[in-house]
């Protein structure tokens, strides 16, 4: 039963929503409440994870791998933990950060059928189901990228949607290969059936599925989409899809590559690594030229996706548990420097870092939480990001990966550096000519900010504990056997 | 059977992918239903192409597995077909509104403000 609420529950929502439509502040309400029931229900799950080391669930008690089963492990029960909580920020977030029109036209209805998405292609253990809850997330995510129709939306969502389709083509075309080849779509019993035949004639499927799933995570050379579309809707949208969907991406990549190809994989792994590495340096040096801070921040996005890809590249317990620990970081740090330059952006008038000045006299709070997530973002110890890059890096040494370390090391200069130019620019350099104090920040989105900072600090604080259940759901990722034997299939 | 329908795949994902290099933006939603179908056809022609009976229980004597069809692709495609009318449905009406804003069905003249500056 915990396994499918988080399905259920954002679902029902969306659908209550859908029949009170012109109802903003219940959909509110409605959203507010749906979300705290599944930070409570993810919690819950990640307790009994925890203890039980995987929870399976055959829907509709059809025995895998003849139905479609759902499958929690720490992994899991950690994004989906991470997506209940983002999910209620963006929704304090909207209250006052998404204009009237946008909500008026199924804003609170679109964000649960996107959590719905994601959970499901969190939990599933079915390949074709993940492409269905991929298509779900991605029709939601569509509508939301384009909610408003303003002309930029438009240019930025034609990318985004075709690229996206593209993708989920190659990847049906990948499942459709691999169904010829093994009979079944459970991915346990992929797994078992990939053990048997050759590592080379795997790579085709391989490849089929890092493209597939490269282009969703916004993996180099397949990235350009994100930085032409993420700075185009509302920034409470933007926050909302730089934390969860390019995150779904890389937890396709890393659950495909370890559970079905966990053996057979060594040949793929430097391509994933040279991938790596170029998507670190093509997003932060993209970055450099940018004066938009939305567009720079999007650029981030994509190197840092780089970060995470080293964990499925190198393959080892320690890089995954570093990937885990680092997507866990980047979720809280990117979520809260897109909200900050969203409140920024809404004080200056502008999100140009040209015509951007005085934040830090307008609003010292602000300029605070800006610091903390920032600095967490560049890898400034002891915020979290310096540890996760740690991990990251002492995974390559161990593994001889210097120039993947170096390169790794590089870009966290080059990011700090990006980071202080925002600072220079918006908070620092004095307005031009005295302006008028502008008003307070609502409280509605300004505690979104606060919490997201203050979980920054709080992994500070516990970064040893928490490291520790990260290398749990590592060593569990890499046990393909713990996986299959819990998903018992009737052979 | 399998060669000509491999080559039928091949042909549609090639010319999938020509439409969606074009500029026009009717040509890449074309582009778009065409590497769908090929999609569709593919797991069609992996899934296994076999004459046999259909994979229903007859009501005396038993069929075995080898005798009938898989009816998993199927099931799978159908599920396919559904999404991805669904999506280019969706696709064709932002193609409609863009073409509505930006007067232009050329992706290139599609561009947003901070690119032309």
């Amino acid at each position: 039963m915990l396994l499918v609420l988080p399905i259920i529950i954002p679902l029902v929502i969306a659908a209550s929503c859908l029949i009170a439509l012109r109802r903003i502040v219940l959909h509110q309400f409605l959203t507010l409440a749906g979300c705290i029931v599944l930070l409570a229900n993810a919690a819950l799950l990640f307790m009994r994870v925890r203890h039980a080391g995987y929870i399976v669930l055959p829907i509709g008690s059809w025995p895998a791998p003849f139905g479609i089963v759902f499958v929690c492990d720490v992994f899991s029960a950690m994004m989906v933990f991470m997506t209940a909580l983002i999910g209620l920020l963006i929704a304090i977030y909207s209250i006052a950060g998404v204009d009237a029109a946008r909500k008026a036209h199924g804003f609170y209805p679109l964000v649960n059928i996107l959590l719905v998405g994601v959970n499901g292609a969190f939990l599933t253990g079915d390949l074709f189901n993940l492409y269905v809850w991929f298509e779900v997330l991605l029709i939601a995510s569509f509508v939301l990228m384009s909610l408003g129709g303003e002309r930029r939306q438009m240019a930025g969502a034609i990318k985004y949607v075709t690229l996206n389709l593209m993708s989920s083509a190659l990847f049906l075309t990948a499942a459709g290969i691999l169904y010829g080849k093994a009979g079944t779509l459970n991915m346990a019993h992929l797994a078992l059936a990939m053990r048997e035949s050759p590592p080379e004639t795997l790579m085709v499927v391989e490849m089929l599925f890092l493209t597939a799933f490269g282009i969703k995570a916004a993996m180099f050379p397949l990235f350009f989409w994100l930085p032409a579309a993420y700075h185009t809707p509302p920034v409470a949208v933007t926050a909302l899809f730089s934390a969860l969907l390019t995150k779904v991406g890389v937890y396709a990549i890393i659950r495909v590559f370890a559970l079905v190809f966990g053996h057979g994989v060594e040949a793929a792994l430097p391509v994933i690594l040279v991938l790596a590495g170029m998507t670190m340096i093509t997003g932060v040096l993209g970055a450099v030229d940018q004066y938009d801070f939305r567009r720079l921040l999007s650029f981030h996005m994509v190197s840092q996706i780089g970060y995470l890809l080293i964990g499925p590249g190198l393959f080892t317990p320690a890089a995954m548990a570093g990937a885990i620990f680092f997507m866990i970081h980047i979720i809280l740090t990117k979520t809260a420097l897109f909200l900050a330059c969203g409140i920024a952006g809404r004080l200056n008038g502008s999100f140009q870092l040209k015509e951007m000045h005085g934040l830090l006299r307008a609003s010292p709070i602000l300029a605070a939480l800006f610091l903390i997530a920032a600095g967490s973002l560049a890898g400034v110890p002891p915020l979290p990001g310096f540890f996760a890059k740690l991990f990251l890096l002492l995974a390559a040494f161990s593994e001889g990966r210097y120039a993947l370390a170096a390169v790794a090391l590089a870009v966290s200069f080059l990011t700090f550096f990006s980071m202080l130019k925002i600072w220079n620019e918006a908070f620092w350099k004095t307005a031009p000519q005295p302006v008028a104090p502008a008003g307070p920040i609502p409280f509605s989105l300004l505690s979104p900010l606060v919490v997201l900072c203050a979980l920054i600090l709080l992994l500070t604080l516990f970064g040893h504990p928490f490291h520790e259940v990260c290398r749990t759901a590592a060593a569990q990722l890499l046990n393909s056997d713990g996986y299959i034997a819990a998903v018992r299939l009737q052979l | 059977m399998t060669l000509i329908l491999a080559l039928v795949v091949g042909g549609l994902y090639a010319a999938g992918l020509y439409m969606m290099l074009r500029r026009s933006l009717i040509k890449i939603l074309l582009g778009l239903a065409l590497l769908s179908h090929g999609a569709n056809l593919l797991i069609f022609t992996a899934g296994g192409l076999t004459r046999t009976h259909a994979p229903l229980l007859p009501s005396e004597g038993a069929l075995t597995l080898a005798q009938s069809a898989d009816p998993l692709p199927q099931a799978l495609i159908l599920t396919a077909i559904v999404i991805s009318f669904a999506v280019l449905v969706f696709a064709l009406a932002l193609f409609r509104k863009t073409y509505e804003t930006a007067q232009s069905d050329d992706v290139d003249l599609v561009k947003t403000e901070d690119e032309e500056s």
